[in-house]
């Protein structure tokens, strides 16, 4: 069932960008970053957990997930280390994406030539 | 000619985009990136024993290193011009915007090219989320405690 979930939930989310970046004149670069400060909002209000355990995938592939465990690693860091924890726990959780992603890029500009 | 009237003919001249096909396109390829995502979480889960949170850290992992890995070796521009949305909203767009823009950038040197435009697209994901979750954290903090 699962299965099925992530894969209306994944692809509403694809849609509702769609929509907009078609209806309005923002960039992908607006989307993505409109959707980064929804997973924010969403985690906020407490949603995007529940969202991530109804449909696993389908909340945790999207770029929404980057804003939920930003917040989530502030909030969280809060609870152990009080005031410090704002500032030290806001990348704790989202270390992998961005480590993962710039360690990617960075090595395979070096390997691969552009190509046009 | 005055201003209205060209604006009228740039409108009707102006190539159509077709956004119910758009729609439909990118409701099937974002289900389908998911729903790939989510067989190779369960297969993580149940192969490795990982638990459900850690399985997602290795799917993030995983998909930004295949679309990095796409996008340089160049497949991943044509599937992001046609499928759009289906694969900007997923991970996979985050990975495409940094390894395409350090692959643009490659040749202007390692400092003044790659060092100083690195981040040129992936940057403005990183710093809303970062500056949004630490206003919205403090709020949160206030109201849950």
């Amino acid at each position: 069932m699962i299965f099925l979930n992530s894969f209306l939930v994944g692809g509403l989310f694809c849609l509702v960008g769609q929509i907009i970046l078609d209806n309005t004149k923002l960039t992908p670069g607006h989307v993505t970053s409109l959707f980064t400060v929804l997973g924010v909002v969403l985690s906020f209000f407490g949603i995007y957990q529940k969202l991530i355990d109804f449909s696993g995938a389908g909340a945790t592939m999207i770029i929404s997930n980057f804003g939920h465990v930003l917040y989530q690693g502030a909030y969280t860091g809060y609870h152990e280390m009080q005031l410090l924890g704002f500032v030290s726990g806001l990348l704790t959780k989202a270390s992998s994406a961005i480590v993962s992603s710039i360690i990617c890029a960075f090595v395979l500009a070096l390997i691969f030539k552009p190509k046009d | 000619m005055d201003k209205y009237e060209y604006q009228k003919i740039v409108k009707e001249n102006k190539p159509k985009e077709p956004k119910l096909k758009n729609a439909i396109v990118s409701f099937l390829v974002g289900g389908s990136v998911c729903f790939i995502g989510q067989v190779i979480a369960s297969i993580l889960q149940v192969t490795f024993g990982m638990e459900v949170s850690e399985s997602y850290i290795w799917l993030c992992i995983i998909t930004i290193f295949i679309a990095s890995l796409l996008t340089a070796l160049g497949f991943f521009d044509n599937f992001v011009k046609k499928c759009q949305c289906g694969l900007i909203i997923p991970t996979t767009g985050f990975a495409h915007s940094m390894t395409s823009s350090s692959l643009d950038v490659r040749l202007d040197g390692m400092i003044s090219g790659l060092g100083m435009s690195f981040f040129k697209l992936a940057g403005s994901v990183i710093l809303y989320g970062i500056i949004s979750a630490f206003f919205f954290s403090i709020l949160g903090v206030i109201i849950y405690g």
